[in-house]
């Protein structure tokens, strides 16, 4: 109970030292909002014809890759940039020597992360909504949230497989993350139907768990699809985080142990 | 008295990349060459429970990956080491709870104010939050930091004052074993007159066995009831300080030193300061 009690307390610690830091730095965070609101809008203008005529089903499928893009890759860089940021400050080793399981660490992160994205995403919501003055009547807004939320575990579970690269390889390790973000980014139907992409990138563009979110999201906020609507998708998306969070927290305990071994865990090792 | 911390043959290499042997920018998918360096060679020691044991070593001698080793923050090659009885390699989460560890550099979030990082090490021990804070209160008092720089960004500390919360941080947990890894290198005379001043009171007031790696003589002399001379991964001489001087017909510690080693401590101690 004792060692449970501790467990709890370490998660409310990474939430509690990961919102104390958004506040010390909320000028970047004005930025990055405005510069994902602005990224947004410009790709939802895509969507509007040469006449100015807003083509509600073309902006909002637009939009909500977009969003989704953004809401996917700040939790995705959270999650990825935990060791990066650790070790940047130098603070690693005092995290790793606590004594607390790599699995509360991880998703204390994530617990952070999911929250953190989540709002951001309903700000850039809002802001594009208004500026396109999109009719949001008939969607499920709700449902959408819903889906983002289920989801989360999955890329929680990509996440953390990205979050053990900078443990071993300090500098291209972090620059690895970004690649797997990318081809997350290709194969997946955020701008773009997924049949769009060359043959032998389907079946990848359909194993991603960002296509089962985007077309969850879109069936509930451009069709106004219920939860019982999408439930393909979102068992989908369920089953894909059972597999991917306890293979990412496996997987950065190998690479913690190579760490250990080697000395990589040491700032400037 | 009983043994807090027993290390038997304990071995610690790296491999390093050959800076000799430059590989061509354009042949960045090639391995560098690599060599072996061993940090730790076949160290044993044993420290008593309320003891305060310190290393003494130049630059680069393996004090710290020793320390790392014994804070389960690498894997040894070989060897064992055993905190209060628990094997840090076999039972880490126990020995975790029982050790913490100050180093030379003082890591923190910086932007975050000092009760804000003890906020969040407090967290990760499961410590009630306000009595931690209340705890590193007491401790920044006494060790001379004031009140009003509790609540200031760690960035807008001196060295001196954050190497103070550093302390804090480690005693605030109560640790059973305290790893202290030259912590007074380049603080002013004062600040390492306190910290100094400060170790000897928890020693006195809670049994803590102290391990501290240190360049400094008069530290080491001061505080340690043993010490042992580390060059080159491996010890040269350990004892208690009157026996060490009594061994080597010297009249202090850098004496010693020099005779155990044929090396001598000052160059390091300088570079430190420079």
């Amino acid at each position: 109970m004792t060692a449970f009690r501790t467990q709890l307390s370490a998660t409310q610690g990474f939430v509690e030292r990961n919102w104390a830091l958004t506040r010390r730095y909320i000028g970047w965070e004005v930025v990055w909002i405005v510069y994902s609101a602005v990224s947004t809008l410009t790709i939802g203008l895509i969507g509007v014809d040469s006449q100015g005529i807003v083509g509600q089903e073309r902006v909002l499928y637009l939009l909500i890759g977009a969003l989704l893009w953004s809401y996917l890759s700040v939790l995705f860089q959270i999650m990825g940039e935990t060791v990066a940021w650790e070790r940047w400050e130098g603070t690693i080793e005092y995290t790793f020597m606590a004594p607390v399981h790599r699995f509360t660490y991880l998703m204390g992160q994530g617990l952070y992360g999911i929250t953190y994205s989540l709002i951001r995403t309903g700000i850039i919501l809002a802001i594009t909504v208004f500026f396109f003055d999109l009719d949001m009547s008939n969607a499920n807004l709700l449902g959408g949230f819903v889906v983002l939320a289920v989801a989360s575990f999955s890329f929680m579970g990509l996440g953390l497989l990205a979050a053990v690269l900078p443990l071993i390889s300090t500098e291209r390790g972090a620059q690895a993350t970004h690649i797997i973000q990318g081809l997350l980014l290709l194969m997946s139907s955020v701008y773009y139907p997924v049949t769009v992409l060359p043959g032998w990138m389907q079946p990848l563009a359909r194993l991603n768990p960002a296509t089962f979110c985007l077309d969850a999201v879109r069936a509930t906020w451009i069709g106004g699809a219920s939860l019982a609507d999408v439930m393909p998708q979102l068992l989908s998306l369920l089953a894909t985080g059972l597999v991917l969070v306890p293979l990412g927290v496996q997987i950065f305990q190998i690479g913690e142990r190579y760490a250990l071994r080697t000395g990589k865990l040491k700032r400037n090792g | 008295m009983s043994v807090a911390l027993e290390v038997i043959d304990l071995t610690k290499s790296f491999l390093e990349e050959d800076e000799e042997n430059e590989r061509t920018w354009y042949r960045f998918w090639q391995k560098r060459p690599q060599r072996k360096i061993t940090a730790v060679d076949s160290v044993s020691f044993h420290v008593k429970r309320g003891e305060i044991y310190g290393i003494l070593g130049p630059n680069g001698s393996g004090k710290s990956t020793l320390i790392r080793l014994i804070s389960t923050l690498l894997i040894p090659d070989g060897g064992t080491v055993r905190v209060l009885g628990k094997d840090a390699f076999k039972e880490t989460a126990a020995v975790r709870r029982m050790i913490n560890r100050v180093s030379v550099d003082a890591a923190f979030f910086k932007k975050l104010s000092a009760m804000e990082n003890l906020g969040y090490a407090a967290r990760l021990y499961g410590l009630d939050l306000k009595e931690a804070r209340s705890r590193a209160g007491v401790i920044m008092e006494r060790m001379g930091l004031p009140a009003k720089k509790w609540n200031s960004p760690l960035e807008n500390l001196s060295r001196g004052q954050q190497q103070k919360v550093a302390i804090a941080r480690a005693l605030m947990t109560r640790p059973q074993l305290l790893l202290l890894d030259e912590p007074t290198t380049g603080l002013d005379p004062q600040s390492k007159r306190e910290v100094q001043e400060y170790v000897l009171e928890v020693q006195r007031e809670f049994g803590t066995t102290v391990i501290l790696t240190s360049h400094d003589m008069d530290e080491s002399a001061r505080l340690c009831q043993q010490v042992a001379f580390i060059v080159d991964g491996r010890f040269r001489a350990e004892g208690t300080p009157p026996q060490l001087l009594a061994r080597y017909g010297a009249k202090d510690l850098e004496e010693v030193f020099f005779a155990a080693t044929g090396k001598s401590l000052k160059s390091d101690e300088e570079e430190v300061a420079g």
